[in-house]
């Protein structure tokens, strides 16, 4: 059972680095549980801006004796996997309660900084060819995925706008202005074709929740959500050109069938949403609607918390900000906000189901790492 | 289409000359091998020795069948443009001086995608020829040309960031009472070279070909003595700030080997060219080019050193001279070395036997100065740094990598003309 979503606002550039930005999201969710460190024996990090220290450095800092430890290194599929690898270690009987953590520090130069040296294939292959970052690779795979599949700039817009609108109900959002689909089509264009609202901002910031059993959760009078179904994939599909699917299409039969539900069930979806192709990606190779049709999926329907399909209820990484590999929580945490009665202004009315999935690690020309996870209320 | 260069402006002396920023220089080492064949000229991939498999970006192990066995080899270069985009920013200086910047994902007839940079005249999904070429950093980097010649193709800017044209520049020509360096100047003007620098020692006395020389526009003839260090600093100090390109024909070549010779006058006067020429060239010209690699479209480009492919390994028959020429390679490797990072290159042909007076002895095949000088523009216009001219140069090189030692047992052994 996943509880105790906790959230530490994010700030863009921030001085301290990431061990106090975990501190602090360790130290919230520890009011929030009423749980300390002789509660806690699992423990999992993400986190891009750490070192030189790993999970393993963390626990004498954080004053944790665990018996089960994790350093989750997929960024943004972080959430997911961190959420799966726990799970089966409290199943197991591994541990009993795991915190999951995740942050990450933003200095005034620390981005650059980490894509110069983000991966060898990338320092190699295409950190050298105009050092546009994700920007660089996300353009290529949208251009190629909108020439594929016939999507439109209008339909990332409706996106992008409707996850601001959501950003707009939940405080801790740093973008605070309304956007229109206007001002998204005549919006700069930072890498053809996308431009600057597809593209997220760097910030710092942290997300954590805690993996338990469900009488440890009662007995603790936690509110809390059941896992379903996960699932995860690494380097799927790599003879592929340009990426234009992810791993989620190899494992969708399973994971529904694990789940026990189909897409129809499901109340609300938190994709990973770096650019919102990846989010359009995620819908189709998730069984939201057919590879190919994404298109008239987003234009017959709405995304907003109160629409026909509410998507990014917080308003995602593109409205919230980008907390490194806290990035990859944000949706996560979100989801158990929403099922566990924390979500407020932003609440999808009546939410049984969530579906979450992530995507994360360019290490060269594509997103390596996929998974997917189906939480429900109790 | 490419819009044609345009001459650059006279340079203001109140402004400040641009500080080289540079694209990312960090490699892996297996990478490495790729910088060398871009600095070749060569266009080549890992491919694996057993199962044939062509994989990218450099990797340890072949991703197919697990062998351990990746060779670089030459890959054949066309390939087809499937994505590309226009990047507008960027978290690197060189590249935000210069938005936007063109670049794209190419599926190589070999196997591989890959990303590269795109030159202007490639449309939407077409076929492109690839090449691979160092670029400011000095790093192996890709770019992709349109399959066939478009008009000005050579002034793209991306292009251009990683070649040496002459278009628009000036240069200096260390020696140019020989044919070979009268050769050279005719082909840099021809290259379209604005202004060439002709040194030549001992002015008042006259030599083959001066009319001829002096007809060619934009040519000034300069005095210059590489064998004389105040003589080079002059000449440094009149004109060193207009120097984009240096190319040192000066030689000194004599038949000998060490036991041929009595005491060291002849080899003393062959280091005075060969290796403390160079020397004083590098110290009077060298700072002032380094600073001057960002300086518009006529920046300091190129450092070309002429040398004997046996500065690689000795043959006795010139064995003095070789002796020599294995100091300026040396001395080139510590050029290459200092340059780094400032946006010039040094360029080391390395060719066999000249068509020239001190080595008539030689049998054929020999290389002519006229095509020394066509392979020296060659390597401007490609910006290739690495250039072996000619058939025994060639064979040298080839046995040179595939083990020196081998090659210098062979070179060395009875009969090879002592
Ligand atoms: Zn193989």
């Amino acid at each position: 059972m996943v509880t105790a979503p906790a959230s530490v606002p994010y700030e863009r550039y921030s001085p301290e680095p990431a061990h106090w930005w975990l501190a602090r999201v360790l130290s919230d969710l520890g009011k929030q549980s009423g749980l300390g460190a002789d509660d806690v024996d699992g423990l999992c990090v993400s986190s891009f801006t750490l070192f030189p220290d790993t999970a393993a450095g963390l626990t004498q800092h954080f004053g944790l004796t665990p018996r089960w430890l994790d350093h989750v290194p997929t960024g943004g599929a972080s959430g997911v996997i961190t959420l799966r690898r726990a799970a089966r270690a409290v199943q197991s009987g591994d541990a009993s309660v795991v915190a999951c953590i995740s942050g990450d520090t933003n200095h005034v130069d620390s981005f650059r900084a980490m894509l110069t040296t983000f991966s060898r294939f990338s320092q190699d292959a295409s950190y050298p060819y105009g050092s546009g970052g994700p920007n660089g690779s996300f353009s290529l795979m949208t251009s190629r995925y909108m020439d594929a599949y016939g999507v439109k700039r209008e339909d990332f817009g409706k996106l992008c706008v409707a996850q601001r609108d959501n950003a707009l109900k939940y405080p801790h959002a740093m973008m605070k202005k309304p956007l229109t689909l206007d001002e998204y089509m005549s919006a700069r264009l930072i890498a053809d074709p996308i431009v600057l609202y597809d593209c997220v901002m760097p910030c710092a910031g942290a997300e954590a929740y805690l993996v338990m059993r469900e009488e440890d959760a009662r007995a603790q009078n936690l509110p809390y959500a059941h896992i379903l179904s996960t699932v995860e994939r690494h380097n799927s599909y790599p003879d592929d050109p340009v990426q234009i699917r992810g791993g989620w299409a190899l494992d969708k039969d399973e994971f529904w069938s694990m789940a026990g539900i189909s897409p129809g069930d499901v109340d609300l979806l938190q994709t990973y949403d770096d650019y919102p192709v990846i989010s359009a990606m995620q819908m189709e190779d998730l069984g939201f609607c057919e590879k190919g049709s994404v298109s008239e999926f987003i234009q017959s329907n709405t995304f907003t918390y109160d629409g026909t399909f509410p998507h990014n209820t917080s308003g995602g990484q593109l409205s919230v900000g980008q907390a490194g590999a806290a990035g990859g929580f944000l949706g996560l945490v979100e989801a158990i906000r929403q099922l566990t009665g924390g979500a407020e202004q932003n609440a999808v009315p009546d939410a049984q189901y969530a579906a979450v999935s992530g995507f994360g690690i360019i290490n060269f020309d594509r997103g390596l790492c996929s998974g997917a996870a189906i939480l429900g209320r109790t | 289409m490419t819009d044609a260069l345009k001459r650059p402006p006279k340079k203001d002396p109140q402004k400040r000359t641009n500080s080289p920023t540079l694209p990312p220089y960090a490699r892996s080492r297996k990478a490495i091998a790729f910088t060398l064949a871009a600095a070749e000229g060569r266009f080549a991939l890992q491919v694996c020795a057993e199962c044939e498999h062509v994989t990218y970006p450099a990797r340890e192990v072949c991703p197919k069948c697990w062998s351990m066995e990746l060779e670089w080899r030459d890959i054949p270069d066309g390939g087809k443009l499937i994505s590309e985009t226009t990047l507008r920013t960027s978290v690197n200086s060189y590249f935000r001086e210069r938005m936007p910047w063109r670049i794209g994902t190419i599926q190589l007839d070999a196997g591989p995608t890959v990303l590269a940079h795109i030159h202007g005249d490639v449309g939407e999904f077409e076929r492109v020829r690839m090449i691979a070429r160092t670029d400011k950093s000095g790093q192996g980097v890709m770019l992709a040309l349109p399959e066939k010649e478009t008009p000005n193709m050579a002034d793209d800017r991306q292009l251009r960031a990683l070649t040496c044209n002459p278009k628009y520049r000036r240069a200096l020509v260390t020696d140019g009472r020989t044919e070979l360096g009268q050769r050279m100047v005719k082909a840099l003007a021809d290259a379209g070279a604005t202004r060439i620098f002709v040194g030549i020692a001992e002015k008042w006395r006259p030599y083959e070909g001066s009319e001829a020389l002096e007809a060619i526009p934009g040519v000034e003839i300069m005095p210059l003595d590489i064998t004389d260090t105040i003589s080079v600093n002059e000449l440094a100090a009149e004109m060193g700030d207009k120097a984009d390109i240096l190319i040192n024909t000066a030689e000194y070549v004599r038949p000998g080997s060490v036991m041929q010779r009595h005491g060291v006058t002849l080899a003393r006067d062959e280091m005075e060219t060969n290796y403390f020429g160079l020397m004083r060239l590098i110290q009077a010209f060298g700072p002032g080019m380094k600073a001057r690699g960002a300086d518009g479209d006529n920046s300091a480009c190129a450092w070309v050193n002429l040398l004997s492919v046996y500065s690689l390994s000795n043959w006795p028959v010139y064995g003095t001279t070789s002796a020599s020429q294995a100091a300026a390679l040396s001395l080139s490797q510590c050029l290459r070395g200092e340059f780094a990072g400032s946006g010039v290159k040094v360029i080391n042909v390395l060719f066999g036997p000249l068509e020239e007076s001190w080595r008539q002895p030689l049998p054929p095949p020999k290389v002519t100065p006229q095509r020394l000088a066509d392979t020296v523009i060659h390597a401007l216009t490609q910006g290739i740094e690495n250039v072996t001219l000619g058939p025994v140069a060639e064979d040298v090189v080839r046995r040179y990598k595939e083990d020196p030692f081998v090659l210098e047992r062979e070179l060395t052994q009875i009969n090879q003309g002592m």
